[in-house]
C-alpha cells in the first residue's frame, strides 16, 4: 500500500520536478553513449549492403525515427486520456512536453526518408502509403501544438488538446487504411518499403541500438521540457521560489 | 429528446434564413473554387474530366471547413451555447441537431449544384450522379467532423485559421474514399466499395463526433 502511495505521490508535479530531472541526467547519458555505438556500428561495423550499396546507411536513423513519431503520438494519447479522466496535470504536462521531439521525428522520418528514396526510387517523395500517413501525422502533430500555443489559459489548452489528441489516434488507424487503399487503387508507386527485409544481424542489431538511443534521447528531452512546463505552470507556488536553481 | 433535437434544428434553419448571404457564401465559395480550376489547368477536356473527382471534392473540403467558423460562434457570443450545456437534454443530441441543421444550410445547396458544375467539366450523366451520391454522405460527415474543431477553437484568437489545420487532417478519408468512389465509377472499375467505406465513415462519425463535439463545446465555454 505504501509502495502504490509513493508511486502516486509523483503525480504532483513538486514531487515529480526532482524525479524528472534524474531521469532526465540518466536517460541523456545512455542516449549518447548508446548514439556513440550505434553510429560507430552503422558506418563501420555493419556491411555494406549487396543491393543497395552505401546508401542503406541512413535506414540507422530513419527508421527508428519512423518508429519513435508514432510512437510517441500513442503516448501523447495515452497521457492526454489520463489527463482528462483524472484531471491530473502532469499528465497534460507530459502530452505538451513529447509533443516537439513527437513532430522532429516525423520530419526527421520524412526527411531521411527522402534521401534515402532518391538514390533508390531515384525520387525524392513517392506518394507511398507510408510516407503519406507519416505526412498526415506531421500534421496532426503541427495541429496539436498549434492548439496548445493559441490558448492562453492552460487548462482549457490541456483539456482541448487531449480531446484532438484521442480524436486523432481514433483516426490514425483509418486514415492509415484509406491512404493505403488509395494508394493501392492508383497503382502509382510500385515500389515497397518492405522488400528484400532479410537484414544481417549485424544490421539488425546496430538498428536496435540506435532505436534505444533515440529512445533515450526522447526520454531525455521530455524530461527537461517537462520540468521546464512544470517551472513556467508553477512559479507562482512556494516550492518553486525555494528551488535552488530558481532563488539562484 | 427527440423534440429537442427537433427545436433545435427547425431555429438553426430559421435563423439561416434571417441570414441568407451566409449560405450564399458557403455555395459561392464552392462554384468558385470549382471554376479556378480550369482556368488554371487549361480548357482541355479531357484533363478536365480526369481532375474533376479531386478538384469537386477538394472544393467541398475548403467549403465545409470555411462554414464551420459559423457553427458555435453566434451561439457562442450571445450566450445561447451556454443555455445549451445547461439544457437536460444530452450535449451531443442538441451538437448533432446544430450540425444537421448546419448541413442542410451549407452542404446539401452544395451537392444539389454539384451537377450544374460536372456539366462544365464535361462529365457523363452517370459520373455525374455518383459524384452527388458521394457528395450526399460524405458532406455530413464532414460537417460532422468539422464540427469538434469548431469545438476546440471557439473563441480563440485565430481560430478560423488553426481549424484549418485540426480538421483537414481528419478529412483525409473522405477526401479519399469519396474522390475514389467517382473515378472508379468513371474508369468502369465500379465504386461500391467506396461507397460503403464512405458509409461506414459516416455512420462513425454520426455516433462519436457529437461526443467529442460536446466534450470540447464543455471545454471551451468552461
Amino acid at each position: 500500500m505504501s509502495g502504490r502511495l509513493s508511486f502516486y505521490r509523483f503525480s504532483s508535479p513538486a514531487a515529480f520536478y526532482p524525479l524528472a530531472g534524474a531521469i532526465g541526467k540518466v536517460s541523456a547519458l545512455i542516449a549518447v553513449v548508446l548514439l556513440a555505438i550505434g553510429l560507430y556500428m552503422s558506418f563501420f561495423v555493419a556491411p555494406t549492403d549487396y543491393k543497395q550499396g552505401e546508401g542503406y546507411r541512413i535506414i540507422f536513423i530513419h527508421v527508428p525515427s519512423a518508429w519513435m513519431s508514432m510512437f510517441i503520438y500513442l503516448v501523447m494519447a495515452f497521457w492526454a486520456g489520463i489527463g482528462l479522466v483524472f484531471n491530473t496535470r502532469l499528465s497534460s504536462m507530459m502530452a505538451q512536453a513529447l509533443a516537439p521531439t513527437g513532430a522532429i521525428m516525423t520530419f526527421i522520418a520524412l526527411w531521411t526518408g527522402a534521401f534515402w528514396g532518391k538514390p533508390m526510387w531515384g525520387a525524392w517523395w513517392v506518394w507511398d502509403a507510408r510516407l503519406t500517413s507519416e505526412l498526415i501525422l506531421f500534421f496532426l502533430y503541427i495541429g496539436f501544438i498549434a492548439l496548445q500555443g493559441s490558448i492562453d489559459d492552460t487548462r482549457r489548452a490541456d483539456r482541448a488538446g487531449a480531446v484532438l489528441l484521442l480524436v486523432g489516434v481514433v483516426n490514425i488507424p483509418i486514415i492509415y487504411f484509406s491512404v493505403k487503399w488509395w494508394n493501392t487503387l492508383h497503382q502509382g508507386a510500385t515500389v515497397s518499403v518492405t522488400e528484400g527485409s532479410s537484414m544481417s544481424t549485424i544490421m539488425l542489431q546496430a538498428m536496435l541500438i540506435m532505436t534505444f538511443a533515440f529512445w533515450a534521447y526522447s526520454v531525455a528531452v521530455a524530461m527537461y521540457r517537462v520540468r521546464s512546463i512544470i517551472l513556467e505552470r508553477e512559479k507562482d507556488t512556494r516550492w518553486v521560489s525555494e528551488l535552488p536553481e530558481v532563488r539562484r | 429528446m427527440f423534440s429537442a433535437f427537433r427545436i433545435i434544428v427547425a431555429r438553426d434553419l430559421l435563423l439561416a434564413m434571417r441570414r441568407r448571404s451566409d449560405v450564399l457564401t458557403t455555395l459561392f465559395f464552392f462554384v468558385i473554387v470549382v471554376s479556378l480550376f480550369p482556368l488554371g489547368i487549361g480548357p482541355e477536356l479531357n484533363t478536365l474530366r480526369l481532375i474533376a473527382p479531386g478538384v469537386f471534392w477538394v472544393a467541398a473540403l475548403l467549403a465545409s471547413m470555411l462554414a464551420l467558423e459559423k457553427l458555435f460562434f453566434v451561439d457562442y457570443q450571445d450566450g445561447s451555447l451556454e443555455q445549451m450545456l445547461l439544457a437536460p437534454q444530452p450535449l451531443s443530441v442538441l451538437v448533432l441537431g446544430k450540425v444537421l441543421a448546419h448541413w442542410l444550410v451549407t452542404g446539401l445547396p452544395l451537392v444539389l449544384l454539384s451537377p450544374l458544375l460536372g456539366l462544365q467539366y464535361d462529365l457523363s450523366t452517370a459520373t455525374i450522379a455518383v459524384m452527388m451520391f458521394t457528395l450526399l454522405i460524405g458532406t455530413p460527415a464532414l460537417s460532422l467532423i468539422g464540427a469538434i474543431g469548431a469545438a476546440l477553437t471557439l473563441g480563440i484568437r485565430g481560430g478560423g485559421v488553426l481549424v484549418s489545420l485540426l480538421v483537414l487532417p481528419l478529412y483525409i478519408p473522405v477526401l479519399i474514399f469519396g474522390a475514389g468512389a467517382v473515378e472508379a465509377e468513371a474508369s468502369g472499375l465500379g465504386g461500391a466499395g467506396h461507397l460503403s467505406m464512405l458509409g461506414a465513415i459516416l455512420l462513425l462519425s454520426a455516433l462519436a463526433a457529437p461526443l467529442a463535439t460536446a466534450a470540447a463545446l464543455r471545454i471551451s465555454a468552461e
